[in-house]
């Protein structure tokens, strides 16, 4: 079987930046691909690999198969829907949606018919006749997505492309998004540095850092199983605890991480695993109150606790000593 | 523990005292007076300066001249527009001449700067970085550092029987090309510094700056990333040009050809020292109101530019030169 796009060995240098670094990975067909990290970890740099916008400096990319080196983007079976957009200011929102049509010599008349078509599928049926500059961000961003989906792509790569929304925004979007890759059967590749957005709606993630991957698996595992520090942090904003501290806790040179809700106060008798702190800071979400810790060392732990509509739950005030507990099954080693 | 009392000067912990600090809060308050002191000066300037001697020139295009006496009166006649524009007028085919000559070489040097100014000013805005960048300012402005009236003259000298093209052309071996290229009706002439080509030449040197950086202004703000979701959609680089790069710069070239075009049309320089004879507008207008006097008719001739221009502008606008502005 083919897969829709595959990487191996991958590497893009710039000057003597590694932007991307030996990645080998693949992508099946109609799956939810999401490439996840902070910044210039390189995860926008192998999207513009796949679009065609960069060439690989070494290593080989197949897209469906067929080796993409030296193919110009106009000659590739995917699209691209941009960080800003990137709509044409000079067309009405019916051209640019119509554009990729257009370029393919498709006759006035049936490709502005299923432009229509298009925008009536990102519900924007009424605002072809307008300039993008009249649009909102929202409707701009549904334009970007109706003009890269119009060429019936069997791949599409959506470069951050919920960034610039607003959080209600982004979370209708986030939903609609999903829903418009199951029903068209897409192959998309989908670039965050949102971890909440990377595992909501993917099949599967690969967590970036300086050009490599440092994780590839899906949603529930990269939560549920980080591999390692990293991932544990970026991922589920988890308590990293290193080699050395572990020796002392756990008879064991191994890192472990504990996500911040596994984590609770608790008296000294208690049993289990426990650190002693002092309570620095309290932090109020709703929800639940993060708490955070630091230790004799100055090292910080964060604590997560709901808040309950509960008289008899005491909370600890900042700058009191307290104990930091948590059973043995949270606890994920983590690889050194 | 004891409150210090509040200083009488700092109530509200803001410092009021200053008279400058009082102005400045003034003005940030009532905006519309900053814009009024701002803005009255130029406007007074551009309103009587600038519109009040166009008016004035507009208002004595309509003047009459006698030709008699050499004397102008305030009384208001279209003679001087008739000889201008009315076939049936006995001035009309020499002045038309001067107009039709002045037009045809404005638009032919327009054009001409437009396609030597779009390859290098693409260049300057989508390839050239640091160092380069810097050397095609500087080589694109040198030019105008220096005295037009020197640039014009050495010209003169370059197109001269003898001078450096007819050397170069001898050193290739063209020269037979060149003869032929002279021997051409309108275009050539006895020699290159005579001919209508060599004032051609001249023109298209003198303005291209004014060409060059509008389009490359334009250029340098279309973002990449409108040409790459071109590519991305399928346009190959030819219609990626056409389609998305063209009418976006569009607005520059228009700009530029603005420059080139109205400066050609009001030139009295160039067509003196360089090409043959027979008057350009502006020598017209020199002319009329130097030797001869007759500001009537001068003021008419210099209506026709700005005829011309706003013809060019609307024509522009219906093209949807603007559209991208």
């Amino acid at each position: 079987m083919n897969h829709a796009v595959e990487f191996q060995q991958v590497s893009r240098v710039f000057d003597t930046v590694h932007a991307v670094d030996r990645v080998d990975l693949t992508v099946a067909e109609g799956e939810f691909f999401s490439m996840l990290g902070p910044s210039g970890s390189g995860k926008t740099t192998c999207l513009r690999l796949i679009a065609g916008f960069e060439q690989a400096s070494a290593g080989c990319i197949r897209i469906h198969g067929r080796d993409a080196a030296g193919v110009p983007p106009y000659e590739r079976d995917v699209n691209t829907v941009f960080q800003d957009y990137a709509l044409f200011p000079h067309m009405s929102v019916l051209d640019n949606v119509a554009y990729g049509l257009m370029v393919r010599g498709v006759a006035r008349a049936a490709r502005h018919r299923q432009a229509e078509h298009m925008l009536a599928m990102v519900k924007l049926a009424d605002f072809g006749g307008r300039r993008p500059a009249a649009l909102s961000g929202g409707q701009r961003q549904r334009v970007a997505l109706a003009r890269a989906l119009i060429n019936q792509p069997r791949v599409l790569l959506l470069d951050e492309p919920l960034g610039a929304l607003d959080l209600k925004l982004r979370e209708a979007m986030q939903t609609e998004l999903k829903a418009l890759q199951r029903q068209l059967g897409i192959t998309f590749v989908y670039v965050t540095h949102d971890q909440g957005e990377a595992l909501s709606m993917s099949d599967r993630v690969a967590v970036f850092k300086q050009g490599r991957i440092e994780q590839l698996s899906s949603p529930r595992e990269l939560y549920n199983r980080p591999r390692t520090a990293f991932v544990a942090d970026f991922v589920g904003g988890a308590n990293v605890i290193d080699a050395s501290l572990a020796q002392g806790l756990i008879g064991r040179a191994q890192a472990f991480s504990v996500r911040p809700e596994q984590m609770d106060f608790v008296s000294e008798g208690d049993g289990g695993i426990q650190l002693a702190g002092t309570l620095v800071d309290v932090q109020y979400h709703g929800a639940v109150s993060r708490y955070q810790v630091a230790l004799a060392d100055g090292r910080q732990l964060a604590v997560s606790r709901p808040n309950l509509l509960d008289a008899t739950q005491v909370a600890p005030e900042p700058g009191q000593a307290v104990t930091v507990g948590w059973p043995a099954h949270a606890m994920v080693m983590l690889e050194a | 523990m004891a409150i210090p009392a509040p200083d009488p000067l700092h109530q509200h912990g803001l410092p009021t005292a200053g008279i400058r600090r009082r102005l400045a809060s003034l003005l940030y308050r009532r905006q519309t007076l900053l814009l009024l002191l701002l803005l009255t000066p130029p406007l007074l300037w551009f309103g009587v300066v600038y519109l009040g001697s166009l008016l004035a020139l507009l208002m004595q295009s309509f003047y009459t001249f006698d030709d008699f006496t050499m004397a102008v009166t305030p009384e208001l006649t279209l003679a001087n527009f008739r000889a201008i524009a009315d076939p049936a007028n006995p001035l009309f085919g020499a002045n038309i001449d001067i107009v039709l000559r002045t037009l045809g070489m404005a638009a032919a040097v327009t054009v001409a700067c437009a396609l030597i100014a779009f390859p290098i000013a693409y260049y300057m805005a989508r390839y050239a970085r640091g160092w380069q960048k810097g050397f095609f300012y500087i080589a694109v402005m040198a030019p105008m550092w220096a005295s037009y009236i020197v640039k014009a003259y050495s010209w003169t000298v370059i197109l001269a029987k003898g001078g450096i093209v007819y050397w170069l052309v001898q050193a290739l071996g063209l020269n037979a090309v060149l003869e032929a290229v002279l021997s051409l009706p309108v275009v050539g002439g006895s020699s290159l510094s005579t001919s209508n080509l060599g004032r051609f030449m001249v023109f298209t040197y003198i303005w291209l700056p004014f060409m060059i950086l509008p389009i490359q202004a334009a250029l340098e703000r279309v973002p990449l990333s409108l040409l790459q979701a071109s590519s991305d959609l399928g346009a190959r680089p030819a219609q990626t040009f056409r389609t998305v790069m063209l009418p976006l710069a569009f607005p520059g070239v228009v700009a530029g050809s603005i420059f080139t075009f109205s400066l050609t049309l009001g030139d009295f320089i160039v067509p003196q020292l360089v090409g043959p004879s027979g008057l350009f507008i502006g020598n017209y207008v020199y002319t009329m109101q130097g030797a001869v006097g007759n500001i009537p008719m001068a003021a008419a001739f210099t209506v026709v530019p700005v005829l011309l221009i706003s013809l060019y502008l609307a024509l522009a606008r219906r093209l949807g030169a603007f559209d991208a502005l």
